[in-house]
């Protein structure tokens, strides 16, 4: 009755054989298309570089007021500008605005990125059952698989830096956009789409003029899950040598700084609460039916 | 005047995983309740023939689930027949490919929905322009003029910026109508459409459509499950029964010669004496005619007025006969007080005149 008593494992060598076999098959991909990879994200690795050098070299004041005015262009609202500029002086005030400015244009690359491969995915999802049924697992997967386990393969792939680092935060961070594009898509009243076909509209036509505005609401919510979820992933992409408000983190738990990690975790917080408002009310606003009709 | 606008001939539609081969049953006299319980496919519509006339309303009327929208959405094929022809304008729809079907739906057929299906997004005035933007073939210009002068039509002058949602339902509709007419199409399709209203508002809903007709004299095929909307609206009325067709005919054809008792059933409840006209009652022939001579105490009605008017005159002037003439004042028949008591007493009583 051993094998009640002990689970019938397979045995520690063919086990180690497995995994082993594995890494050395992934390295192999690695060795042999890793520079091809490489260059293909050269591009992504420019826009990184670039942006962050530019929201470096800009001075802060200039900096502050462009997100003012973002703020300002996305919800028209003086109590969120107001909000953005107090969140943002703190920030510099606490002597945090490099690292900020670093995680800030991570995040921007991130996000668009996201939403530039996940709309189109959701839209996939949307239309095909069984494009659904592929991807649904899939994301399944992805938002369940703790997050330190995709630095693994992009690190094997493509070593430490900003490009890793931002496939890994995209990787975690894309799902909700796919998931709530499909939503919002396969939300929308049938009988409306109905009446589109009606009047001879084209599969194209339904999807820019009826599905896509009707998906808006469902389609921010997950663009602003999106950029929550970057932020959050951005503090254990700096594992792998991203640079921004992750890093004093990670130092301040290898080293017991508790106020070090304080302070750099309220301005992830600062940040978030930057996006989501802008985000949120820049969404609502695009949706001006509802507000109008009381919805 | 009489020329077929619509053509549909041996139309079936199963819904199922496999409507042909449960066509194949109903083919071999496997009946609608059967083909339900033991293969697990609906009957939606049976064997449909109906010719729908060029500048009529035709009227399809039935109790819920006897197949109404499924037929009008053949019409223009939102759904695919499982079987049948439909020809329109002499073409048939069914063989038609995705652009000549985009086309026929842009310019020829258009629809009105039982609950609106307007865009939310979109103000009155973007509903309006819907269809005719679809097709590219108007220059903006002349969309936003349609626009407006359908907008008028309609009585919506004024919540033009406004958006779906904030107007009442019998306002909403007048839009989804203006939507449909901007589109120019020679055949609007209605399936229900007023059916969502109000009684009062439904009214009036009528009256403009009725209106409307009387000038534009499309071809209306207008879905009702309400037999007073159908006299009213309809030129003629076609009933469905189970996805088949049991009568077809006008008003004065259903009422005093129900095909069955489904018909018979759906006629009971019917104000008759408002709809009947009185040449419906009368005797043309030469033995009613050459007994009954008029004299000063008869009277006399026009061929056209309905029995509601000619039993109130009766009541008032007692006459000693009843007779039908034409505009000229021919004489073309009698009424006996016999045919017209029978009129006015409903089906059971009907009896206790004999
Ligand atoms: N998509 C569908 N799948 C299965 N059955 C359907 C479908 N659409 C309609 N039916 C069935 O077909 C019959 C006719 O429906 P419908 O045309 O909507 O009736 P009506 O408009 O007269 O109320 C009903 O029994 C309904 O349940
Ligand atoms: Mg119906």
């Amino acid at each position: 009755m051993d094998w009640l008593e002990d689970f019938p494992q397979m045995s520690r060598e063919s086990l180690r054989a497995l995994q082993k076999s594995i890494d050395l098959g992934y390295r192999e991909f690695s060795r042999n298309y890793g520079e091809a990879i490489e260059n293909f994200f050269d591009p992504l690795l420019q826009f990184l570089v670039g942006l962050e050098k530019l929201l470096l070299a800009t001075p802060w004041p200039i900096v502050i007021l462009l997100l003012a005015a973002i703020a300002w262009l996305g919800s028209r609202s003086l109590r969120v500008v107001a909000g953005v500029v107090i969140c943002m002086l703190a920030i510099g005030f606490f002597g945090m605005w490099e690292d900020t400015m670093r995680t800030l244009s991570m995040i921007t690359v991130c996000t668009l990125l996201s939403v530039a491969l996940g709309l189109p995915l959701g839209i996939l999802m949307a239309r095909s059952d069984r494009a659904r049924a592929v991807l649904t697992p899939v994301l399944d997967v992805m938002q369940t698989m703790p997050s330190f386990v995709y630095l693994i393969p992009v690190v094997m792939l493509l070593g430490i830096g900003k490009v890793p680092g931002a496939l890994a935060v995209v990787i975690y961070a894309i799902a909700p956009m796919i998931r709530l594009t499909n939503l919002g898509i396969r939300q929308v009243d049938p009988a409306v789409l109905e009446a589109a076909d009606a009047f001879g509209a084209t599969a194209w036509q339904k999807l820019r003029q009826v599905q896509l505005p009707l998906a808006l609401p469902s389609i921010f919510a997950g663009i602003n899950q999106t950029i929550m979820m970057s932020l959050a992933m951005v503090v254990i992409a700096s594992m792998i040598g991203v640079k921004g408000l992750g890093q004093p983190v990670l130092k301040a738990i290898t080293n017991q700084y508790f106020a070090m990690g304080l302070f750099n975790g309220l301005a992830i917080v600062l940040l978030a609460i930057v996006f989501d408002r802008v985000s949120q009310h820049y969404g609502k606003r695009l949706q001006k039916y509802r507000e109008e009709t009381g919805q | 005047m009489n020329t077929s606008k619509i053509t549909i001939r041996g139309l079936y539609k199963i819904f199922g995983n496999n409507p042909h081969l449960a066509l194949e049953h109903v083919r071999q006299g496997v009946d609608k309740d059967t083909l339900l319980k033991q293969h697990r496919h609906v009957l939606a519509l049976d064997n449909i023939n109906l010719d729908l006339q060029e500048r009529n309303i035709e009227v399809i009327m039935g109790l819920s689930g006897s197949g109404k929208s499924t037929l009008i959405r053949h019409l223009n094929r939102l759904l695919e027949p499982t079987t049948g022809t439909i020809h329109v304008d002499g073409d048939d729809v069914t063989t038609m490919n995705t652009r000549q079907l985009r086309r026929l739906r842009q310019h020829k057929i258009t629809m009105v929905f039982q609950k609106f299906a307007l865009l939310p997004h979109r103000t009155v005035l973007e509903n309006i322009t819907f269809g005719l933007r679809l097709s590219r073939d108007t220059p903006t210009k002349d969309i936003t003029q349609k626009a407006y002068y359908w907008l008028n039509r309609v009585d919506l002058k004024g919540v033009e910026h406004y958006y779906p949602a904030q107007l009442s339902g019998g306002m909403q509709q007048r839009v989804g109508l203006a939507r449909a007419l901007a589109t120019d199409c020679d055949i609007l399709l209605m399936d229900e459409a007023f059916s969502a209203l109000d009684p009062l508002i439904r009214t009036d809903m009528q009256d403009m459509l009725l209106d409307l007709q009387s000038e534009l004299h499309k071809t209306i095929v207008f879905i009702t499950h309400d037999l007073d909307e159908a006299l009213r609206l309809g030129d003629r009325i076609a009933i469905l029964k189970d996805g088949a067709l049991v009568q077809q005919g006008n008003a004065q054809d259903i009422l005093l010669r129900p095909a069955d008792d489904y018909v018979r059933r759906f006629v009971a409840d019917v104000n008759r004496i408002k709809v009947l006209r009185v040449e419906a009652l009368m005797q043309t022939n030469q033995d009613a005619l050459a007994t009954n001579t008029p004299d000063a105490d008869s009277l006399t009605v026009t061929a056209g007025s309905d029995v509601q008017t000619l039993i109130s005159r009766v009541l008032v002037s007692n006459p000693t006969s009843i007779w039908v003439v034409n505009d000229a004042g021919e004489k073309l028949g009698h009424i006996s007080r016999k045919a017209l008591a029978q009129t006015v007493v409903a089906e059971p009583l009907r009896a206790t005149l004999q």
